[in-house]
């Protein structure tokens, strides 16, 4: 996937009417995006800078909203939580959907149902998944315990303690989104040309080498953008907690946008959820920016 | 919105022509209503069977009964349907929402529906005791429908076999404790049955505020702009609920709201507290002698009341709000406020749905019914603040960070409560 920039020789002398109608076909899109991305933005900018509450009068405090933000315990572990989150899902639901995909790009009997079992937790809805879940980590009636009683051991609590509750849902997270990044990771294999790997057999006997000196380097692409996929979901995928832990124990497995959730709508709080909101945009666009980076330097090597 | 009001009034006025020129297909009035449900079986067919004798008997009227989640969900869901511009005539929410949504001037007092002598008569049918979260500002805004006290449900034959009697539950504290005890089953090192469970994830400032009202200590002023969480009778209070778990009379950890009664009914602890509105479920559910009995008491007995209120909404026109109201009186009748205890568990709201046939019957059948009404008499109101939401999360995790062992009891307790002053101090005018 090599994309050469195309240039347009700079022209001494563009017609006003070029300009009208490239001003023109922008217009709709340029509409839809001030409509719903520039103008809430704004608007969540405005609403930050004010302070309201139930019942009594509203009143501009300027950057109070972002001050009460960095000193708040709640967001502040919420944002060790979810850095904590994505350090260990991405790479992990990345990497597992890579070896599925490896396994069965490959022709043999009953590949078809592997790929669909490898394919369902991605079917599955999220709430409908997370009550399974709710029902595998219960301690003494869960499935999870009960198999661990039955080899002896004695389960923790999974969701109910402290120190188990957000890997319990990392868990959860990568046996969602695994399944999903697998699709794409099989789609590029089967788009590689069976040249390139005819000559790498060719080349190289051991298949570790071709996998880590072509395969992955020609899946580079898809990596990346799988990889940014998996970032996004970890800031976004929240809907589990809603079922699991609400967030539980004592905040050990809130995520931001849970957090933002609760203020928004659980504490009617939308000031405050405003300038959450904008720090999450400023979280979210360095990833964006750095994706930008990154893509150039796969793409172009 | 006024111009859809407007809209609105012209058509009713236009429909109530036709209907004088005896056009008899009239369009209905149609209202909105959201409602939770937060504890276990197939209540959303209860509700409906509920809302159709309603439209039966009022031909007149089109409603749509709308299952939201739990309470929050359900609070949130009608909330934004509101924002959206969309009608919502009435709902039942939170009875501790009620300073909330007045604060938010979405919701409107009985008090400007019920002008005859029966309509006031009807607004004072209720239990006092579920009242206290639904009065404010001397006018009613709520008015029970689902409501319950926590209860002790209680496997009979663990009991036995412990070696207790079944018909003698504990009643303080300190029986508590040491029944759980002799209930707790070993299997090898891991524990089979468990003494006592009470929930620590859903509603843990519901259970903790029956622990300090066991202690005489409310958790709240009525005005719902002070609390008292870390009094030494609160700090009490959570020390001995986090030390049943460290006497190893119930699990480590948080016990999760959804699962317990599961675990209940599995045989896994000898002794759950949870909602009366559990009730049915229970009884159909567990394959042993269950008994039911009022929560134990420590300097007095009692618990908060808790469950649901209707509330009408500042919403829709004029003759849907009158609707709505009329909904409201119908579903908390009587007889429909003894149907839909017969369903649940809940309580019924008023002493004349004790005395309707229905329930009469089914106490008489199931007499495990009557704990949670007569439990009202010791009743208290249920945490209920401004900023609800907000302070009752801060109390939430004080209790759950002192339940997992994070803190103790008093610096977690100081903290919520320093938090939640900060927070309640606009409001204490």
């Amino acid at each position: 996937m090599t994309v050469t920039p195309t240039r347009t020789p700079p022209s001494p002398r563009r017609p006003a009417g070029q300009a009208a109608l490239a001003w023109a076909l922008l217009a709709p899109a340029l509409l839809l995006l001030a409509g719903f991305t520039y103008g809430p933005t704004l608007a969540s900018l405005w609403q930050a800078l004010h302070t309201e509450a139930p019942g009594l009068p509203a009143a501009f405090t300027g950057a109070d909203q972002l001050r009460a933000l960095a000193e708040d315990p709640v967001f502040r572990q919420a944002l060790r939580n979810n850095a904590l989150y994505a350090a260990v899902t991405v790479p992990l639901s990345v990497g597992l959907a890579l070896a599925m995909a490896l396994w069965v790009q490959d022709r043999f009997a009953g590949r078809g149902l592997l790929r669909l079992a490898f394919f369902t937790p991605t079917v599955l809805p999220m709430v409908a998944a997370a009550n399974l879940w709710l029902i595998f980590y219960a301690p003494d009636i869960g499935l999870l315990n009960r198999a661990l009683a039955w080899a002896g051991l004695h389960g923790p609590n999974w969701l109910g303690d402290a120190g188990t509750a957000l890997w319990a849902l990392m868990a959860v997270t990568v046996w969602k989104e695994a399944g999903f990044f697998m699709v794409f990771y099989l789609a590029a294999l089967q788009s590689l040309s069976p040249e390139l790997m005819d000559a790498a057999r060719l080349e190289a006997p051991s298949a570790w080498t071709r996998l880590r000196r072509v395969t992955l380097p020609l899946l580079a692409p898809t990596t990346l953008f799988v990889g940014v996929n998996a970032l996004i979901n970890a800031v976004k995928l929240v809907d589990h907690l809603f079922v699991l832990t609400r967030g539980g124990p004592n905040n050990a497995s809130t995520l931001l946008l849970y957090y933002l959730y609760e203020i928004a709508f659980k504490f009617q709080d939308l000031n405050y959820a405003a300038a959450l909101t904008l720090v999450l945009l400023a979280l979210l666009g360095a990833v964006s920016a750095a994706q930008f980076w990154l893509a150039r330097r796969i793409h172009y090597r | 919105m006024s111009l859809q009001t407007r809209c609105l009034a012209l058509a009713l006025g236009a429909m109530s022509a036709l209907a004088t020129f005896g056009a008899a297909a009239a369009e209905p009035t149609r209202i909105t209503m959201y409602y939770p449900i937060s504890v276990g079986g197939p209540l959303t067919q209860v509700v409906d069977t509920l809302v159709g004798e309603f439209q039966q008997a009022n031909p007149d009227v089109k409603v749509e009964a709308i299952y939201a989640g739990n309470y929050d969900d359900a609070r949130t869901k009608a909330l934004a349907a509101l924002k959206a511009g969309t009608p919502v005539q009435t709902s039942v929410l939170f009875s501790i929402d009620l300073h909330e949504l007045k604060d938010l001037g979405v919701i409107r007092p009985f008090d400007d529906f019920a002008k005859t002598p029966e309509d006031r008569a009807w607004l004072k049918s209720f239990y006092p005791a579920l009242m206290e979260n639904g009065v404010a500002d001397g006018k009613t805004w709520g008015i029970p429908f689902q409501r319950s006290t926590i209860v002790m449900y209680y496997n009979k034959d663990a009991f036995r076999q412990a070696g207790l009697d079944p018909e003698k539950p504990p009643r303080t504290w300190a029986e508590l404790h040491a029944d759980a005890a002799k209930l707790v089953q070993k299997d090898g090192a891991t524990t089979s049955r468990w003494g006592v469970m009470i929930p620590s994830t859903g509603y843990a400032y519901w259970m903790f505020g029956a622990l300090t009202k066991q202690n005489g200590q409310p958790l709240m002023n009525p005005a719902g702009n002070k609390t008292f969480f870390n009094s030494p009778k609160s700090v009490e209070a959570l020390n001995y609920w986090a030390g049943l778990a460290q006497d190893g009379l119930s699990p480590k950890g948080l016990i999760e709201w959804g699962t317990l009664r599961q675990n209940f009914v599995e045989g896994k602890t000898a002794i759950m507290w949870h909602s009366t509105g559990n009730l049915t479920a229970v009884m159909k559910e567990a394959k042993f002698d269950v008994g039911v009995a009022p929560l134990p008491a420590h300097t007095e007995p009692g618990s908060p009341t808790g469950g649901g209120n209707f509330y009408l909404f500042k919403s829709g026109s004029e003759a849907e709000q009158q609707a709505a109201y009329r909904l409201v009186k119908f579903l908390t009748a009587p007889e429909r406020s003894a149907q839909w205890s017969v369903a649940t568990g809940y309580v019924g709201v008023s002493a004349a749905s004790y005395d309707t046939p229905a329930l009469k019957t089914y106490a008489a059948k199931v007499p495990q019914a009557l704990v949670a009404r007569d439990q009202l008499k010791v009743a208290t109101a249920e945490l209920a603040t401004h900023q609800a939401g907000r302070v009752r999360k801060l109390l939430d995790d004080a209790i759950q960070s002192v339940i997992t062992g994070q803190q103790a009891a008093l610096p977690a307790l100081d903290a919520a409560q320093a938090q939640a002053d900060r927070l309640l101090k606009p409001y204490q005018r």
